[in-house]
């Protein structure tokens, strides 16, 4: 196995809903073990989760996991199980059929599957509740048997949206020690959040999310305390940088743009990169053309405001 | 394919089949379908009614006539046709409403597999209902006629043979409807304007070119109904099929046509994204 089959990746990935931006031009590279995708609502977390899964198509990029491409789920759903952020479910389904039927679209037998079902509810500690009909579960169970769904087919890669939501401290522990031994195990375990703090102390690395754009990337440990109140600095990659400037200049958030020193290229400082990255935005549906967004700071200290400030950290 | 992920399909295919069939059945929004289907049943037994109230007066040819009639222009054209609109328009666009498709594509199934699997599971469906409206449609027509006549008309004037076109023929709307309205179902978000635009389409067919007419499932239809549906002369023109089709050619036809319907909705199931928000 070479080492690319080995890893997720992102190649350039854009994906528009008509005009709205969801994700721009993002490069990842994701290795086993515990990532965390981490932005605020609506900077992309789902759609880069949905891209990985086949259920979007990026409108531009390419995306392989583990050297499969997303759009042939018949290979691709062999080694990943994803639990949605969707809290629905097929109507009048119990917990355990739930988990069956689906097995059972893997070409398991009805033994294969009722063993396998069996086993993923013990571990979400599902198994008393599982002849009750999931349209009378609590937000935590369904959570948990959505769960129990995405791990049934013991995957490789596990891509779980929001997965901690509506869990009370005690599951949320032991959801969080699941996680780690799968990630033990060798699987790819990819948790999105909103609050950097619930998911940094788990992560091998983390992947920070704003209005779309990946702003930074790495291992995170105690990055927080890391952090100060510096302007971010971005670099911001295209063909006329000049007149790029003057654009930008109007923005109130930035504190300082000049052209790189290669000439193809501008740096900007900013006091408000949520702001900025949804101006950007607006200036890349008016038509101006960037070649690549990235923040200048080669390690994780640009990480922005929202995620290490008040916000995130109160939890 | 090899004969390994034939199996794998085959498999699929059953076990989506098992989840579906349930849920096309007992859908709450498909009620009005079941309605559609017994009110045949419920005229043609109420004819028989009416019959011995005032006597036995049993006009076997008359009857089968009438019959002639309301399957050609109510049950192929209203009841089925709606009962299609009903079932298969929501085969993935009901799913998508109760955000429940995302299940089935991050399963390891072939997008086409699952097309195929739904569209059996609402062939299955509609052929059951509707299948069985035709067959207690013509027990309620024959319900007044003294079962010696009935026997002798089935047995030996030619009845069987007409009961099982009818059935046949109900069997071939089911599967024509059902590719033409699956493939629709992932062109319009609403089933009325493509159920109205079909229905016009059907009501053009005999004033279109050969070549067009052909591009229809009432054309293929209306070719292999038994007995031709005496119209009054106003609504004859509806009745016209100058150039009927010989039945060996009539279900090839209708197949190439449903064939043609999947083909196309199986490019647009490679392509269908989640997009529960914009609902
Ligand atoms: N179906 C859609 N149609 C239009 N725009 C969409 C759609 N889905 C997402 N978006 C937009 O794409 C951007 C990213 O959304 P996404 O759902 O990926 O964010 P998120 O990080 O998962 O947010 P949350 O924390 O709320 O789940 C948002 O601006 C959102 O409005
Ligand atoms: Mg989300």
């Amino acid at each position: 196995m070479s080492n690319k089959d080995r890893q997720i990746t992102f190649e350039n990935v854009s994906k528009f809903y008509g005009e709205v931006l969801g994700v721009n031009r993002v490069n990842l590279t994701i290795p086993p073990g515990i990532t965390s995708l981490v932005g605020p609502n609506g900077s992309g977390k789902t759609t880069l989760m949905n891209l990985m899964t086949g259920l979007l198509c990026p409108t531009q990029g390419t995306i392989r996991v583990l050297g499969v491409p997303p759009d042939q789920p018949e290979a691709l759903f062999r080694f990943l199980g994803y639990c949605t952020q969707y809290d629905s479910f097929p109507r009048g389904i119990t917990g355990y059929q739930f988990v069956h039927s689906y097995l059972r679209l893997h070409g398991k037998t009805d033994s294969e599957a009722r063993d396998l079902t069996q086993h993923a509810l013990e571990r979400v500690r599902l198994t008393d509740a599982a002849d009750r009909k999931v349209a009378g579960y609590s937000k935590g169970m369904r959570q948990r048997i959505k769960l129990a769904q995405a791990i049934s087919h013991w995957p490789l890669v596990l891509v779980l949206d929001e997965p901690l939501n509506g869990l009370d401290p005690l599951v949320r522990a032991e959801t969080i020690a699941l996680f780690r031994s799968l990630a033990e195990e060798g699987v790819h375990v990819i948790i999105s959040s909103h609050i950097l703090h619930e998911v940094d102390a788990i992560s091998d690395q983390v992947i920070l999310l704003s209005s779309g754009y990946v702003v930074a990337e790495g291992q995170i440990h105690g990055v927080r305390t890391e952090v100060e109140e510096h302007p971010m600095q971005i670099l911001i990659r295209c063909e006329r940088p000049g007149r790029l400037a003057s654009r930008i200049f109007e923005q109130s958030s930035v504190v300082e743009a000049r052209v790189h020193a290669d000439g193809k290229g501008l740096l900007v400082r900013t006091r408000d990169p949520d702001e900025f990255y949804l101006a950007l935005n607006r200036l890349v549906l008016d038509g101006v053309d960037l070649e690549s967004v990235a923040p200048a700071d080669d390690d994780v200290h640009s990480v922005y405001q929202y995620l290490i400030g008040p916000d995130g950290g109160s939890i | 394919m090899n004969s390994d992920s034939g199996n794998l399909w085959r498999e699929q295919v059953m076990a989506i089949m098992r989840l579906e069939i349930k849920k096309n059945f007992l859908a709450r929004r498909g009620l009005w379908i079941y309605l559609l289907a017994l009110a045949p049943v419920l005229l043609f037994a109420g004819h028989s009614f009416e019959r011995l109230r005032h006597g036995r007066v049993c006009d076997l040819g008359q009857d089968n006539l009438i019959f002639a009639t309301v399957f050609q222009f109510f049950f192929l054209r209203l009841a089925v046709f709606f009962g299609c609109v009903g079932v298969f328009m929501n085969l993935f666009r009901g799913e998508m409403l109760e955000k429940s498709l995302h299940y089935y594509l991050l399963t390891p199934v072939r997008r086409e597999v699952l097309l195929a699997g739904k569209y059996l599971s609402g062939v299955v469906t509609t052929v059951v209902i509707f299948g069985t409206s035709a067959a207690l449609s013509l027990a309620g027509l024959y319900w007044h006629i003294h079962p010696q006549v009935v026997r002798q008309y089935l047995l030996e004037g030619g009845g069987l043979e007409h009961v099982a076109a009818y059935l046949g023929i109900t069997a071939l709307a089911c599967i024509g409807y059902g590719g033409v309205f699956l493939l629709m179902s992932f062109l319009f978000n609403n089933p009325m304007i493509p159920a109205a635009i079909v229905l016009v389409w059907e009501g053009l067919n005999p004033f279109l070119p050969a070549a067009l007419k052909k591009i229809s499932v009432i054309f293929y239809l209306q070719s292999l109904c038994p007995l031709e549906a005496p119209l009054r002369s106003k609504w004859a023109f509806l009745a016209i099929n100058a150039n009927a089709t010989p039945p060996y050619l009539a279900v090839p036809g209708l197949l190439l046509v449903t064939l043609a319907g999947l083909y196309l909705a199986a490019r647009k199931v490679r392509k269908l994204e989640i997009n529960y928000g914009a609902e």
